[in-house]
C-alpha cells in the first residue's frame, strides 16, 4: 500500500465522478439529455490520482472522455451537468456539450472530440509557461487509441527535443471504440513510444489511484526541476460502453466481470483502510449529484441570443 | 411528407434495430426494389466489390453509429479479404489509399465523420487532388473517399462539418452528394470506375429514406442533375439531405398554390449548370439550400453561376439557405437555429413571391 496525504479527499472525488457519470447515463437513458456521451466509469483512479498530483496553476487538456478529468480538477458538478445538458448556465453556455467541456479556473483548460487533437495544445501550454515563468505544467490525458495518430508522435518528439515541462498521461483502457488495442498496433505498451523519443516513461496500474499519484508526482518533480516531459501509461478499463448506447458486443462478459473485481474505488477503499468512511463519502457524493441534477434540469436551455456571439474574440477593454 | 430521420439519430443502439434487410417495404413494381438509402449504399458497395477484384474497402464506419452499421458486417462476410480496418491514423490510411490507387487498386476509403477529413486533408488536397495534373497526366488516383457529413444532432462543433465547399475549392477532386437510395448506388458505381479521386459525402439522416431502386445494375453519370419535382414558380436547388428538405418545402408550398421545382445536382464536380439555368429560365426565381456554412459555401458558387449566366431570367434576388456562419453549437435550440430547414426554405420562397 502506498500512503497518500489526503485519502478521504481522493475517495470522495472518485465517488463524485462515479455518481456523476451514473447520473449522466440515467439521464441519457431517460431521454433527458442527448449527444455522444463517453463516460469515465472505471477510470476514476487515473483522473483522481492525476489531479491530486497537480497544482491549481497546472493546465490539463482532456479528450472526448473528459467529464472525470474536469471533476477531478474541481469543476462544479452542477455547471458541468448543465453543459452536458446543453443549458445556458453550463460552463460553455451550452455551446460545447459533453465533448467540449472546459473549466479553466480549475486548471481544466479544454477538451476535444478529435482524438489526439489535445496533445499538441498541451505542448504549447508548457512552452508558454517557460516563457512566462508561471511554473504551470502542461498536462494532457488521452487514450491508447490516440497513440496511433501522427499528432501523438509529432508531439512526443517536439516535447523531448525542447525539454518541455509536461506530463503525457495515456489512459490505456485496452480499446479504441469497439476494437482491442491488438487490432490497432503491435506496440501494446504505449510507454515504449516515449522511450523511443527519449522521454522517461512509466507504466502503472491505473486502477490504483495511489500508484497513479506517485507516478504523477515523479513526473511533476522532474518537470518543475527543468527535467522535461514524462510519459505515464495508466492501465485501466472502462466499465461502460465506448459511448452511451453502445451494445458492447465486442467484449467478453467475463472480461468485464474481471475488471469489476478491480474497481478502482473498492481497491482504494481496501488499500487505504477506508471501509468505515466510504459509505458516508458515497452518500455525500450522491447528494451533491442529486442537487446538481435538480439545478441542471431546472436551468434554461442554451440561449439562441448567444448563437452569434464568441465566434471571434472581442478585444479586451 | 413524414421524415424518417429520427431513427437515424446518433448513438442509437444497433441491437435495438430490427434487421435492416427486412425493414423496407415490399417491391413497388417488377424489376424494382424498395430500398432504404443505407441499403442502396450497401448494394453499391457490394456490386463494386463483386465487379472488380481491385476494389478494396478501408474503414468500417460507412454507416456511422446507426443501426445500419450491421450492413458492414454483411459486406465483410461476403468479401472477407477485401475489407481493411485501419487504426486511428487518418493521415496514414488515407495516404495508403492514395498510394494504392496510384499503384493499381481502386480503394474506397472511409473517413467516417466528415470532421475527421481535416486530419488527412493534406493527403487529399495536396497529394490526391494534384497528382494527375502535376505529373502531366502520367499518374492517376482512382479512389473514393467516403464521409458522413452534416449536423446529425448533438455533434457540436467537431462532429458536424460539411466540407464539400472546401473540397469544391480544390481542383482535381470530384464530389458526389447523393440524396436517394437509387442515386447513391448508381453514383457510387460510376465513382469507383472513375480514374480520379472522388469525395463521397453521405448524411446519416438520409439512411432511413426509402426509394425505388432498379434491380438491374445502374451507373448514374456524374454532372447530370435530376429534377426531383417539377414546378413552375420557383427553382429550389438542394444537395444531399437538403434535397429532402427542399422536397418537404415544395410540399408545404404546394398547399399554398405555389409550384416549386426541386433540382438535385447530384454531383458538385462536375456540376450541371445547364439544368439549373434552364430551370431558372422557366421559373425566374432561385433558392439554394445546402448544409455548408454560408460564406463561400456550395450555395455561394451556385448563386454566382446563375447570376453570371441567367441574370436576365431572374425576377427576384437569389436566396441562399445555408448553415449559419458559426461553429455548430451543442445545445439543441441553438443547433436548430443554425441548421437549414424546410421552414426556412418556405419562408425564403414566400419572400420571393411576395
Ligand atoms: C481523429 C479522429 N478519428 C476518429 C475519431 C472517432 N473516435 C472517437 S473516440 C475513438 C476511440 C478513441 O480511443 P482511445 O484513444 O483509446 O480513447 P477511449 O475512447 O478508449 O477513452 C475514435 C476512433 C475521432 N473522434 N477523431
Ligand atoms: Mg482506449
Amino acid at each position: 500500500m502506498t500512503s497518500v496525504p489526503d485519502p478521504l479527499g481522493m475517495l470522495e472525488r472518485m465517488w463524485l465522478i462515479r455518481a456523476f457519470e451514473e447520473r449522466v447515463s440515467e439521464l441519457y437513458a431517460r431521454n433527458q439529455i442527448a449527444g455522444l456521451l463517453h463516460l469515465g466509469i472505471g477510470q476514476e483512479g487515473v483522473a483522481v490520482g492525476l489531479a491530486w498530483g497537480l497544482e491549481p496553476r497546472d493546465r490539463l487538456f482532456g479528450g472526448h472522455r473528459a467529464h472525470a478529468h474536469a471533476l477531478a480538477r474541481g469543476a462544479d458538478p452542477a455547471r458541468l451537468l448543465m453543459e452536458i445538458a446543453g443549458r445556458a448556465t453550463g460552463y460553455c453556455g451550452g455551446k460545447g456539450g459533453t465533448m467540449h467541456i472546459a473549466a479553466p479556473e480549475t486548471g481544466f483548460v479544454t477538451a476535444t472530440g478529435v482524438v489526439a487533437g489535445n496533445i499538441p495544445l498541451a505542448l504549447g501550454s508548457a512552452y508558454a509557461s517557460t516563457v512566462s515563468g508561471d511554473g504551470a505544467l502542461g498536462v494532457v490525458a488521452f487514450g491508447d487509441g490516440a497513440g496511433q495518430t501522427g499528432s501523438f508522435h509529432e508531439s512526443l518528439n517536439i516535447a523531448a527535443l525542447w525539454g518541455l515541462p509536461l506530463l503525457f498521461v495515456c489512459e490505456n483502457n485496452g480499446y479504441a471504440e469497439f476494437s482491442p488495442l491488438s487490432a490497432h498496433t503491435k506496440v501494446e505498451r504505449l510507454a515504449r513510444h516515449a522511450e523511443t523519443y527519449g522521454i522517461p516513461a512509466v507504466t502503472v496500474d491505473g486502477n490504483d489511484a495511489a500508484a497513479v499519484l506517485a507516478a504523477v508526482r515523479d513526473g511533476v518533480d522532474r518537470a518543475r526541476a527543468g527535467g522535461g516531459p514524462t510519459f505515464i501509461e495508466a492501465l485501466t478499463y472502462r466499465l461502460r460502453g465506448h459511448y452511451e448506447g453502445d451494445p458492447g458486443k465486442y467484449r467478453e462478459l467475463s472480461e468485464l466481470a474481471d475488471w469489476k473485481q478491480k474497481d478502482p474505488i473498492a481497491r482504494f477503499v481496501a488499500d487505504q483502510g477506508l471501509e468505515a468512511e466510504s459509505p458516508a463519502a458515497e452518500a455525500r457524493a450522491r447528494a451533491i449529484v442529486d442537487a446538481a441534477t435538480d439545478a441542471a434540469l431546472a436551468a434554461p436551455h442554451a440561449s439562441v441570443d448567444q448563437l452569434r456571439t464568441q465566434v471571434t474574440a472581442e478585444a479586451v477593454a | 411528407m413524414s421524415s424518417p430521420e429520427t431513427s437515424a439519430a446518433l448513438g442509437a443502439d444497433p441491437s435495438d434495430a430490427s434487421d435492416p434487410s427486412v425493414m423496407s417495404d415490399p417491391p413497388a413494381r417488377a424489376g424494382w426494389s424498395r430500398l432504404s438509402y443505407a441499403e442502396g449504399m450497401a448494394l453499391g458497395l457490394r456490386e463494386a466489390l463483386a465487379s472488380d477484384p481491385t476494389v478494396r474497402l478501408m474503414g468500417q464506419y460507412f454507416f456511422g453509429l446507426t443501426p445500419w452499421r450491421r450492413l458492414t458486417v454483411d459486406i465483410r462476410e461476403r468479401f472477407p479479404d477485401r475489407v481493411w480496418d485501419p487504426p486511428i491514423a487518418e493521415i496514414g490510411y488515407v495516404g495508403t489509399g492514395i498510394g494504392a490507387a496510384i499503384s493499381g487498386l481502386r480503394p474506397i476509403v472511409d473517413v467516417a465523420t466528415a470532421s475527421f477529413i481535416f486530419q488527412p486533408f493534406s493527403q487529399v488536397v495536396n497529394e490526391a487532388a494534384n497528382i494527375h495534373y502535376m505529373t502531366g497526366g502520367q499518374t492517376r488516383v482512382p479512389m473514393v473517399i467516403h464521409v458522413n457529413h452534416g449536423i446529425r444532432g448533438g455533434g457540436a462543433a467537431q462532429h458536424s462539418h460539411s466540407p464539400q465547399a472546401m473540397l469544391w475549392n480544390t481542383p482535381g477532386i470530384k464530389i458526389m452528394t447523393p440524396s436517394s437510395a437509387r442515386d447513391v448506388r448508381g453514383l457510387l458505381r460510376t465513382a469507383v470506375e472513375d480514374d480520379n479521386p472522388v469525395f463521397w459525402a453521405d448524411h446519416a439522416k438520409l439512411f432511413d429514406y426509402v426509394d425505388d431502386v432498379p434491380d438491374a445494375e445502374e451507373r448514374i453519370p456524374f454532372g447530370v442533375a435530376e429534377i426531383k419535382r417539377a414546378g413552375t414558380d420557383v427553382t429550389i436547388v438542394g444537395t444531399s439531405l437538403m434535397v429532402r428538405r427542399a422536397l418537404e418545402a415544395a410540399e408545404i408550398l404546394a398547399a399554398d398554390g405555389i409550384s416549386a421545382e426541386v433540382v438535385d445536382p447530384r454531383t458538385l464536380v462536375p456540376f450541371d449548370t445547364e439544368t439549373i439555368l434552364e430551370s431558372v429560365g422557366r421559373t425566374g426565381r432561385l433558392v439554394i439550400v445546402d448544409e455548408c456554412h454560408q460564406s463561400c459555401g456550395v450555395g455561394a458558387e451556385i448563386a454566382a453561376r446563375v447570376a453570371e449566366h441567367a441574370f436576365d431570367a431572374l425576377r427576384a434576388p437569389i436566396r441562399r439557405i445555408a448553415t449559419a456562419d458559426v461553429p455548430i453549437p451543442f445545445g439543441r435550440p441553438m443547433e436548430e437555429l443554425v441548421e437549414p430547414s424546410a421552414a426556412k426554405v418556405v419562408t425564403a420562397v414566400r419572400s420571393l413571391l411576395g
